[in-house]
This record gives structure tokens, C-alpha cells and sequence, in this order.
């Protein structure tokens, strides 16, 4: 159930970004979802993409410092409150949200985000007894 | 004004021959008191009777400061630690600081020869010295107190820090001479400014600055600043601390090497050749009086030339210019020695991290910083920044603490450095000295 996501570490500075999406484009890698969080003097690129392996080798071979994290995609109702149900059983079981973000496509009628837990296994266990729809990673690849 | 007439004005040919015999008697004495020094002459197949000459000096063999590591803490002293009264220890070294020795009668040729420097510089027992040297392990600030109570001028101990203090100091205890590094007189000069302190009328008329290398462009803009004559004093703890060398106030062209003390060579700090007087190299000190910690052909990295022309001061001995720079890759980073060395064991402590490292010395107004750049590397690289931003926080810490000087760490992509032939450049500095 769970999802491979690529992590990057880019200084602040002009063209970090371009040899990314230069390198992934060359691979002929689709990117399916990306969040970029940044300090003053770095910033960490997170991306789930269609061909993980393909994309990691890739990106290695540009030189660049590249980290593979697991990470958990849900389902969440798109009307108001939906995001807010999910978050309420999280916190409710004492799990911990690490970081989260928006996936691009729909799964159906849901919109899908992604999760970064510390405790993954916990987190997914309490998500399926609470009858939230986790995405397995072939799904997410491909949505 | 020359403090010790006789031993400062000696003709060559006796200063020679004193030379000559003071080296002989500190070979024999190194031979049998010190084991490193009993082993290093045995393996180039020299004894100490075979010194006739003071060209036969160059037979001898060179001590690194590698050696007075490995026989960290006491090895290198050749009395035993009864006679010894006190240690000093040089700045920012990690657990492996070079740790010097003096006896009673070292604590006194030490306290005589600073005098000499501030007799060099026109100072006299009317004078007041501002010594903003540190005080502790480092030997500055202690050089230069006993030296000035040696020559009966009065001293204020202020030691390092507290900036506004000190200005406040200056502007109330009226100090005429003031003693510290470079940069740090350039830092008072700025904050002076900032409190709105005119720095110009304050009663200081000399400034003895040294403990790390400097333009005459800041000389210049510290004797604007401060109204005062800026002469240089060179020193390091190992051959004794501050007063090895002093710049006169009459000439101020080049620092006199107190050569009844020492003897000084310049060597190329790639072969190990012996220069000639005037060649630009590597400064080499051997100690003539020292008791505690008598060294043979210390190899200081410091990088000048000799200067062997008679002074006009009327003192006898050569002097040294200006260090121009170093032949390793040490950085004085605001008066702490910096080996990039030191910083590696920091980096690597850190579990994973890889020593791809590079530190980036510049100046920034008049203060010295130092950043420390560190390719990340996949091992310790996470997806979370907290994570990362929690190891710079620690690595800031671990450099304060080893090396007691203060760096901005920096995490940059992998192979992002600039290699030379496949090695990273350990330290790029900006300063421009």
C-alpha cells in the first residue's frame, strides 16, 4: 500500500531546478505529483513519478543527491471537510503528519493526497480500519 | 630606544659566534633530554658534536608540527615537569593541540624579549597598554603582559570580547598603546564609530598588532581610524609566543628576529633547501634559549623573506618581512588557527557524511568569516528538512566547539565543489592578503 517517492536536494540557486526536470524529461519520465519545500540555502524536490527506478537511475547519473521515501497516497472526498475527516482519524489515533501534498489527477471522484508519516505501517493500519481508500503505488504511477 | 643594548646592537661576527655556540649546546642538550629529538638525529646519521659551523645547522633535522602532535601532550619537553611552571597550548586544535612548556627561566627570556619589542616601538614605563590579546591557553595575552610589566609600562588585561566594553575602557583609562590582532583593532574602530565614539582623539598613539596575517592596506586604515602608528610583532606559540620577531618604530620596514634567541632560515617549503637571504620562503626557527620546549629547525609554514641589510634603529639583527602567506592550507580565521584537517574529523563524526568539504574565508567589513560547505551526500541526504537542518545546526556546534571558532555550515549538491585533478580545493580564501 504503500508509494515510492523521490526525494532531491537542490541548493537556491538559478538552474538547480532545470537540470531536474531536463534530466527527467530526457528519460522520457512523467511527473505525477511534486511539492518543493526550501530553507534560505536548500531546498528538497519531492516527486512521484511513473517509472520510479527509471527515474532515480537517471537522476543519479546527473549527479544529483537522490533519496527514496515511502510515502502513503489516500483518498479524499473532494467536498469541503473531506481532507479534514481523514486528518481528524489521524489525530485522533496519535499518528503524525510529517508533511503533506496534492496529487495532480483524480482517483474517481476523489482527489488523492500524499502523506509522509514517520510510522507508515501504523498510519496505513489505521487508515484501512477506518474505511479510507489507500492507494496502492501501481495506481498512483498510472492515475 | 633599545632595551637591552649589548644583546640587540652585538656585531654580526660576535652575534655569530654566540649563535654558534648557544646551538651547540642546545643540540647536545635536545639529543639527551628529548627521545624524538635523540631518534630523528640518529636517523640522518648526525650527532650533536658534529656541529662546527652554523652552516652545518642545515644537517639537522626539521620538526613539524605533525611531531609536536604525536608527542601530544608532554613528549616534546626536555625538562622534567617539576621544573615546569606553566603550559600554554596553541589555538583550535582538536584533542590534539600543540601543548608548549616554559620554566621559570624561559617565563623571564620570554617576559625580556617582549620588552624589547615595546621598547622597539617607543614605548616606555609612562606607557598604558590596552591588551586585548586573549588570556588563557592561548599565549598572547600573557606574552605580552609580562612583557609590559618587564618594561614597567602599566596594563590593562582587558583580554578578548565585550567590544563596547573595551571602548568604553579606552575612552576612560586612556590608553596609549593598544595591543591585539588586526582585524579585531578594525572591529573596535567600526563599533566605536557605530556608538558614536570619535576613535581619533583617544589618547592611543602605538598599536602592536600580529597573531594573524594582514595588509598594508589594513594597516593603513587602521592607523587612519585610530590616530595611532600600526607596527607589526610576529610570534607563535611553539618557538615562544608573541615577541620571536618585532618591527621598529625608527625604520618600520620588516619585523628584527631576535637571533640571540633564535636562529632563523628560509627553506623551500618543497625541497627543504636551504634559501638565500632576500628569497621568498618558508620561515624555520630553531630556539637558543629555550629550556622547557627547545625546538631544532621548527618548520612555522609561515611564508616571508629575510631582510639583511643593517637597520637604521642601529639593532644588529636580521629582520623578517610581512608574512605574505602560508605553505600549507591553515587559515587564520580572526585570530584562530584553522587546519581544514580539523574540520574534516568534525564532518566525519558525522555518521555518513562525506568528506567533501570546502571552507570559504572571506571578509566582511572588517571581520573575518568563515562557511563551511558540505556536499550532501545520498547516505545522509533525507526528504525532510528538518532532519537536515537539525545536522547543520550540529555540525555549526561541533566546529564552535572544536576549533572555538564560529562557521556558517552550509549544505551544497553533491560534486558541486571545485575539484582539481579530482580532489576538492580544502579552502578557497577571499580575503585577498
Amino acid at each position: 500500500m504503500k508509494v515510492e517517492q523521490i526525494s532531491i536536494f537542490l541548493e537556491n540557486k538559478p538552474g538547480g531546478l532545470s537540470l531536474v526536470t531536463k534530466t527527467l524529461k530526457d528519460a522520457n519520465i512523467n511527473i505525477r505529483a511534486l511539492t518543493l519545500a526550501d530553507t534560505s540555502d536548500f531546498g528538497i524536490l519531492r516527486l512521484i513519478v511513473d517509472h520510479v527506478d527509471k527515474a532515480k537511475k537517471a537522476l543519479k547519473e546527473a549527479g544529483l543527491a537522490v533519496g527514496l521515501t515511502h510515502v502513503v497516497a489516500v483518498e479524499v472526498p473532494d467536498k469541503p471537510g473531506g481532507l479534514n475527516g481523514i486528518i481528524e482519524i489521524l489525530s485522533k489515533a496519535g499518528v503524525n503528519v510529517e508533511y503533506m501534498y496534492a496529487f495532480i489527477e483524480r482517483s474517481g471522484q476523489n482527489a488523492v493526497i500524499i502523506f509522509r508519516f514517520d510510522q507508515v505501517e501504523q498510519a496505513i493500519d489505521v487508515l484501512l480500519k477506518n474505511g479510507v481508500t489507500v492507494l496502492p503505488g501501481e495506481k498512483v504511477y498510472s492515475l | 630606544m633599545i632595551y637591552n643594548e649589548e644583546f640587540e646592537t652585538l656585531p654580526r661576527e660576535a652575534l655569530e659566534s654566540l649563535k654558534l655556540n648557544r646551538l651547540k649546546q642546545v643540540s647536545e642538550r635536545v639529543y639527551h633530554t628529548v627521545g624524538f629529538y635523540k631518534k630523528a638525529f640518529d636517523e640522518v646519521g648526525v650527532r650533536p658534536e658534529d656541529i662546527k659551523s652554523l652552516d652545518d645547522l642545515k644537517r639537522l633535522p626539521f620538526t613539524t608540527k605533525q611531531d609536536l602532535r604525536d608527542n601530544y601532550p608532554y613528549g616534546m619537553f626536555a625538562v622534567p615537569m617539576s621544573r615546569i611552571v606553566r603550559v600554554h597550548a596553541s589555538s583550535g586544535t582538536t584533542g590534539k593541540a600543540t601543548v608548549v612548556g616554559y620554566t621559570k627561566r624561559d617565563i623571564d627570556v620570554w617576559a625580556e624579549l617582549m620588552a624589547r619589542c615595546f621598547a622597539a616601538a617607543g614605548l616606555t614605563s609612562h606607557d598604558i597598554i590596552h591588551n586585548a590579546y586573549g588570556y588563557g591557553l592561548f599565549t598572547g595575552g600573557l606574552g605580552v603582559h609580562y612583557g609590559a610589566e618587564k618594561l614597567g609600562a602599566s596594563v590593562i588585561p582587558i583580554s578578548g570580547g565585550s567590544t563596547k566594553r573595551q571602548i568604553m575602557l579606552l575612552q576612560d583609562f586612556g590608553p596609549t598603546v593598544l595591543c591585539c590582532t588586526p582585524s579585531f583593532a578594525l572591529h573596535l574602530a567600526k563599533v566605536g564609530e557605530e556608538m558614536g565614539v570619535d576613535m581619533r582623539t583617544l589618547k592611543l598613539r602605538i598599536g602592536i598588532f600580529g597573531g594573524e596575517p594582514w595588509t598594508d592596506k589594513m594597516k593603513a586604515e587602521i592607523e587612519k581610524k585610530l590616530n595611532l602608528k600600526a607596527l607589526d610583532i610576529y610570534g607563535l606559540s611553539e618557538v615562544m609566543g608573541p615577541g620571536v620577531a618585532m618591527e621598529c618604530i625608527e625604520a618600520r620596514n620588516g619585523m628584527h628576529i631576535f637571533e640571540d634567541s633564535f636562529i632563523v632560515e628560509t627553506i623551500d617549503p618543497k625541497t627543504g633547501q636551504t634559501l638565500s637571504p632576500g628569497e621568498k620562503g618558508e620561515m624555520v626557527f630553531t630556539t637558543l634559549t629555550k629550556e622547557a620546549f627547545p625546538l631544532i629547525r621548527y618548520r612555522t609554514r609561515d611564508i616571508s623573506q629575510l631582510i639583511v641589510e643593517p637597520c637604521k634603529c642601529g639593532r644588529t639583527s636580521v629582520r623578517m618581512s610581512k608574512i605574505s602567506g602560508r605553505s600549507d592550507d591553515m587559515v587564520i580565521v580572526r585570530g584562530v588557527n584553522v587546519f581544514p584537517s580539523q574540520v574534516e574529523e568534525v564532518i566525519m563524526k558525522v555518521e555518513g557524511l562525506e568528506p567533501h568539504y570546502q571552507l570559504i574565508v572571506e571578509r566582511q567589513g572588517t571581520l573575518d568569516t568563515l562557511e563551511v560547505q558540505i556536499e550532501v551526500s545520498e547516505k545522509i541526504f533525507s526528504d525532510e528538512i528538518r532532519k537536515l537542518q537539525v545536522m547543520e545546526k550540529k555540525l555549526t556546534k561541533d566546529i564552535k566547539d572544536y576549533l572555538g571558532v564560529i562557521a556558517k555550515v552550509k549544505l551544497v549538491e553533491p560534486n558541486s565543489l571545485q575539484r582539481v585533478e579530482g580532489k576538492t580545493q580544502k579552502v578557497i580564501d577571499k580575503r585577498k592578503i
